[in-house]
């Protein structure tokens, strides 16, 4: 740190304890679960269906025929999931703003959440961040059993202390910039689907 | 020193142009509703608000521990931390950065900390472009406007502007105003400029000392973008967005979008706690007044600012004036509050852009007592003889009538026959700000008193 830098660090931090009113506590957070049985996976449905997200009820099980018939005119379909091959593999991707090239992007999320329609993905399921914003349209496998209720028991998860990027992604993007009308897409992925799919076994890591 | 911004005089040229001033207020009022039908979803919601502004309390009244937690962790994490004493200071830092890494192009996301301290033209004077890659800002940066609305910064744009506006500068059909059609545009335009640009900024809607993270929420993915694509991000951060952990960011992140958009959460919910390998990241805390306003005993609540903008959805001023009026980097009753600490004698027009109806204060995700801190600044004003003349006069005058009950009961009685009688231009003068845009209502033949001598009860009919 430059002496300059020394010097505005200890000025902000001097003005800020002279400052600073008497000391408050801090409150306990609860968890606000609802007493009652949640269908988690409908409520999850609606909510990501409210930010323009498609959730796949039925069973695909042929994924390559699924993402041939939705997307017919994909060339390059990056997977980031060890149980489908995909024409690239993001390690193929020498910079990471030639994710621009692909058409669709295939990945796993560890977590949904029921509360917002929201997918949790990382640097570890992405392996080069920009897939999951620079592809056209994204298709996510999520196992129905880790979705979680609320935003507070999204953010237990490890991965919020531990990884260097996370992000909660609900929906392709959009924006209501002009005319206060959201509108899809904006500037990242097109379109987002969500396949129901059971984890991988215990030991076994996407990507 | 700086001229007082005339927000009445500036809400006159966006009063002018009616199709303009109906649409916002509409689209604005449109927000708020959504505000309160999000917030009727969550039984919780009361609790969250009061949980928000306990935590966003503690915080600030803990900040430098805090801040020193969130250097410590950062750092451990890989990122460089920077502090910056003041705008300039600020502009530096980021100035340096770039010009160390040969950058001449930079694309970032909407940070209204960076609009508080001018970056872009600092940038700009210095030969780095700088594209704005939030929708909103972009429009407002082609159209060389600062941003209109904290969260929709070209919200007072109708889609025939746009569609003009792109036309101008990216060679779009002027004609078609369809919405996906305009935001097509920009992503076409924007995208060559994520992909070549070697450094990227954001600002940062949250700070969790507990882990050194950031936390960015946006719609259209270009912090993300921002902040991944190139090998270097940079991210602005106010001292006072500082929260202790994670868990109690799930509070804000409950409360942010709903109190915005109505929308229970942003498309994009980002964190960012490091480098990826062969990148850099930095972050640079600033304060820029921010230590000083925490010691105003009676204005330091507004430091809890999530920026989610509810109370200028809110708010009939703002809804009727547009944001540009304020001629300040923060707008709307939360501008109020703010920007008079960054200059007294600039911004003391505005604690009187408000009809302090309480409206901002019972949005407001974190309880900030807004409209009781808006007349608190008018007293400022007032002490500090900020006021101009013609204002305090007629505050004189109405002190004295309001306090001596006869010669308000005689004001009353002939005000009636003073409007019938008076001329034009006796009435509607630059003492009557009232009667600039409106006609003032007829009064009744009589008064309330009047009216209250001839019908109240005789006292034997009270005692039978």
């Amino acid at each position: 740190m430059s002496s300059t830098q020394v010097l505005s660090r200890n000025a902000i931090l001097d003005s800020v304890r002279a400052n600073q009113p008497a000391a408050r506590s801090m409150p306990t957070i609860p968890h606000f679960h609802t007493n009652q049985p949640a269908d988690l996976l409908a409520t999850f449905s609606q909510s990501i269906a409210r930010m323009a997200g498609v959730v796949v009820t039925d069973h695909v099980r042929d994924l390559d025929s699924f993402l041939r018939t939705k997307f017919p005119d994909a060339k390059i379909i990056c997977s980031a999931i060890l149980e489908y091959a995909g024409t690239i593999k993001p390690a193929s991707l020498n910079h990471w703003s030639e994710a621009s090239t692909i058409d669709v992007c295939i990945l796993r999320s560890p977590m949904g959440v029921a509360e917002t329609g929201s997918l949790l993905l990382s640097d570890l399921e992405l392996q080069v961040n920009t897939i999951a914003f620079l592809a056209h349209d994204l298709v996510v496998l999520l196992d129905p059993k880790q979705i979680v209720e609320n935003i507070h028991d999204a953010y237990q998860h490890p991965y919020f202390k531990l990884r260097p990027y996370s992000v909660l992604m609900t929906g392709p993007s959009g924006s209501g910039d002009i005319g206060g009308i959201v509108v899809h897409p904006a500037q990242a992925a097109k379109t987002l689907t969500v396949l129901l799919a059971p984890a991988p076994e215990a030991g076994r890591r996407t990507g | 020193m700086s001229a007082p911004v005339d927000q009445a005089k500036n809400a006159e040229m966006f009063l002018s142009d009616t199709a303009h001033e109906a649409r916002l207020d509409k689209l604005l009022w449109a927000m708020r509703l959504r505000r309160d039908a999000a917030a009727r979803q969550v039984p919780e919601w009361e609790e969250l608000r009061t949980l928000a502004s306990e935590i966003k309390e503690h915080t600030l009244s803990n900040l430098s521990q805090y801040l020193l937690q969130f250097e410590a962790k950062a750092s451990a994490n890989g990122v460089i931390v920077h502090w910056a004493r003041d705008a300039h200071e600020h502009n530096q830092i980021v100035y340096d950065l770039l010009a160390e890494q040969g950058t001449d192009i930079l694309v970032k996301s909407k940070s209204m900390l960076t609009e508080e301290c001018e970056l872009r033209p600092f940038l700009e004077r210095r030969g780095i472009r700088v594209t704005e890659t939030d929708l909103g800002e972009r429009i407002q940066q082609l159209d060389d406007q600062p941003p209109a609305h904290i969260v929709g910064p070209a919200i007072h744009k109708t889609n025939h502007d746009v569609a003009v506006l792109f036309s101008q500068k990216y060679g779009s059909d002027a004609n078609n105003e369809d919405t996906a059609y305009l935001a097509g545009v920009m992503r076409e335009n924007t995208r060559p400029d994520f992909l070549h640009a070697p450094a990227g900024m954001t600002g940062a809607n949250f700070v969790v000392a507990e882990t050194g993270a950031i936390v960015v929420a946006t719609n259209e993915g270009n912090a993300d973008l921002s902040a991944n694509t190139p090998q270097l991000h940079i991210c602005s951060v106010g001292i006072e967005k500082i929260i202790p952990t994670t868990e109690s960011l799930a509070v804000f992140i409950r409360l942010l979008a709903r109190s915005a958009t109505g929308d229970a959460i942003t498309q994009y919910t980002s964190m960012f706690r490091g480098p990826r390998k062969g990148a850099a990241m930095h972050v640079i805390l600033v304060d820029n007044g921010r230590s000083e306003r925490l010691g105003m005993q009676r204005f330091w609540h507004s430091l809890k600012c999530i920026r989610c903008a509810a109370c200028m959805n809110t708010c009939p001023v703002y809804r009727r004036s547009g944001g540009l009026s304020y001629g300040a980097t923060y707008m709307g009753p939360i501008g109020i509050i703010m920007m008079p600490t960054f200059e007294i004698r600039k911004y003391s027009e505005l604690p009187f852009a408000s009809t302090l109806n309480g409206s901002c204060t019972n949005v407001c995700p974190v309880k900030i007592d807004i409209h009781e801190q808006i007349y608190g600044w008018r007293e400022v004003m007032e002490e500090n003889d900020q006021i101009q003349v013609v204002k305090k006069e007629a505050m004189r005058v109405a002190d004295k009538v309001l306090s001596h009950p006869t010669l308000y009961q005689l004001a009353t009685a002939t005000l009636s026959t003073a409007l019938e009688v008076l001329p034009h231009f006796a009435i509607y003068n630059r003492l009557n700000a009232w009667g600039k845009h409106r006609e003032v209502p007829q009064a009744t033949t009589e008064t309330f008193h009047q009216w209250y001598r001839t019908h109240r009860p005789k006292t034997n009919e009270v005692e039978r």
